[in-house]
């Protein structure tokens, strides 16, 4: 084993010893645990939208739609067909990631610029649909009439619903299953294809790759993954609303996986966890919370464009 | 019935011509230096606010044409300092630049004029209706038209006729080549931008009398300039013209026939639009696929 693996063990072994002992750490910090439950969601969404930014170098702005339908498609299994807390985690993520699957198949063929304005307008759409038809969404107020349902193993039930440090457990090992696939499946040989269509397009279409095809399999991926954690983060507040599909939360998602690190696998949950955790503090103690998310934003593009991560890389190659 | 079309079919042309003015402007903005300017519906709340300011001062025309052009030098400044250096970056981070300064605008907005929504007139000689049969079309709404028309056919006959405008259009085909003939594209661009943002701003100022004063009244516009763009081809400003126009008719004449939906139809029509022509309406081949 080089020191390089050594190394990298280490800081797994530290990202996974922090996410575990949270519920215990966190409150000396001044944090509960139902903040660590909503960022680990939330970094879900934010590693999900980086894994199609980051390693295919594809660029959607309208991922939120995958998340909220995520959250959607949750609620209202659990509401009207199955009172059960995995097969409304299974709903969510089906009618997301096969929407997102069916539209990604009418944007491949776009890039850049354009195809994050496609993805923009499109993500719009679920906005719209989930604001106007009351009857089934409520509309404006969020699907409320939910909750996430204890868990029956079998041999033991699990208090998911009242005891919120089994929450946060369940949450993790669903988080950890996920970033597991995902880890997985950037180190298959399809993940390394994806970085080779990132790296130069056009000579990954020389070498034979399907490039339309490639980027098409990552979207519906990202989209999957996507809708998971937002299936995940209507379970944190039992609760779905229409903002959880709006652009803006997609431009949240796209600063996390920025401001943490877009070239790297953990940045964007450190993303994540700053973010929420500023944005839950700014908000807290001044209005203008979106003045300062802004002032945030724009002192990341012009200064930190390589995020958190990033920086300490570049730091350790100097 | 037919008058309940008409009706409609106004209104939407109404709405059309405010989503065309407002997609021009950004289409121009994205034509040139690859930007998709996030906050043009912020800088169309400035537009709307500074002449709700001024309009005691100057009267409804001064802050009519006084308004957009302190807009368009405040775009200036934000081109100056902040735009212009993601110039030529990944697209990423000019979205993200301007994604988090239209949070800053509306907060900017909600501190200096308050979050409720301000009242707003119209002088009297154009809000009387202009004939009793058709009593929807007020003069104001007319008057709106008209000067949503001359500004657009100003700008075509700015890009056709003058040396900026043909380097404006040259430098959308291929900017390399207008720099390497000895043309200064920081100027260009600059001017290209406070073009775009004049039309933001003008937009606003005439917005104000007729959808009200509020930080938020530019978000209901910005998506449709954006499906206004994809329809009628990246590249092509007719071609957004056409967008504008045809998405707010769909939209008036869908109130019609089926109300909930009439926000949802313009959204068919660019799936359909990408389905059968990608390129859009009236877009280049090759242009920003």
């Amino acid at each position: 084993m080089t020191a390089e693996q050594k190394k990298h063990l280490a800081v797994l072994a530290a990202i996974w010893a922090a996410l575990i002992f949270a519920p215990y750490w966190m409150p000396l910090f001044g944090g509960y645990t139902a903040l660590g439950t909503r960022v680990l969601a939330i970094g879900l969404g934010a590693m999900s939208v980086n894994f199609l930014l980051g390693f295919t170098g594809v660029l959607s702005f309208g991922h939120a739609a995958w998340f909220g339908l995520g959250a959607y498609g949750a609620g209202l299994c659990i509401k009207w067909i199955a009172l059960s807390t995995p097969l409304g985690l299974l709903a969510g993520t089906l009618v997301g990631g096969i929407a997102g699957g069916l539209l990604g198949a009418l944007l491949v063929r776009r890039r850049g610029i354009y195809f994050a304005m496609v993805t923009i307008a499109f993500g719009q759409v679920f906005y719209y649909i989930a604001f106007q038809w009351g009857s089934l969404t409520g509309g404006d107020d969020g699907l409320r009439g939910f909750a996430r349902q204890p868990l029956h193993l079998g041999f033991a039930t699990v208090d998911i619903l009242g005891n919120s440090t089994a929450f946060y457990y369940f949450m993790l090992v669903c988080f950890a299953c996920a970033v597991g696939l995902m880890g997985f499946i950037l180190r298959s040989p399809f993940g390394h294809t994806m970085i080779a269509i990132r790296e130069n397009e056009r000579r990954a279409r020389f070498l034979g790759i399907a490039v339309e095809f490639h980027i098409w399999i990552a979207f519906t991926l990202s989209c999957f993954f996507m809708a998971f954690s937002g299936a995940l983060y209507a379970m944190v507040n039992n609760f779905a609303d229409p903002r959880m599909l709006h652009y803006s939360l997609s431009g949240d998602f796209v600063i996390m996986a920025v401001m943490g690190g877009m070239r790297t696998f953990w940045g964007p949950l450190l993303g994540a966890v700053v973010f929420v955790v500023l944005q839950d503090y700014i908000s807290s103690v001044t209005v203008n919370w979106m003045s300062f998310i802004g002032l945030m934003i724009v002192a990341i593009v012009l200064f930190f464009p390589r995020g958190l991560l990033g920086l300490l890389r570049q730091r350790k190659a100097a | 019935m037919t008058d309940l079309l008409l009706f409609n079919a106004t209104n939407g042309l109404i709405i059309g011509a405010f989503y065309a003015l407002m997609a021009i402007g950004l289409s121009l903005i994205l034509n040139l230096s690859n930007v998709i300017n996030f906050a043009h519906g912020g800088f169309l709340v400035i537009g709307a606010y500074l002449s709700y300011t001024l309009t005691p001062y100057l009267g409804f025309w001064g802050a009519l044409i006084v308004a957009p052009f302190l807009t368009a030098a405040i775009g200036l400044i934000v081109e100056r300092l902040l735009i212009r250096r993601v110039y030529g970056r990944d697209p990423l981070y000019s979205l993200l630049l301007t994604f988090g300064l239209a949070f800053i605008i509306e907060d900017g907005t909600r501190q200096i004029w308050g979050a409720l929504g301000k009242p707003t007139s119209i002088p009297a000689f154009l809000s009387k209706p202009l004939s009793y049969q058709f009593f929807f079309i007020t003069g104001y709404r007319l008057f709106m038209v008209a000067i949503v028309v001359l500004a657009i056919a100003l700008l075509f006959v700015l890009l056709r006729y003058t040396r900026a405008g043909i380097r404006v259009r040259a430098g959308t085909l291929d900017l390399e080549t207008v720099a390497a003939l000895g043309i200064n594209i920081r100027t260009l661009r600059s001017l290209n931008f406070a073009i775009g943002i004049f039309l933001a701003g003008l937009a606003g100022a005439l917005a104000s009398g007729q959808l009200g004063l509020e930080p938020t009244m530019g978000d209901g516009l910005l998506m449709p300039s954006f499906i206004a763009i994809i329809v009628g081809g990246v590249g092509s400003l007719t071609g957004t013209l056409l967008g504008g126009l045809m998405i707010g008719v769909a939209t008036g004449l869908t109130a019609v026939v089926f109300p909930s939906a009439s926000d949802a139809i313009m959204y068919v029509i660019m799936a359909v639009v990408l389905l059968v022509r990608p390129r859009g309406l009236l877009g280049e081949e090759g242009m920003l696929t």
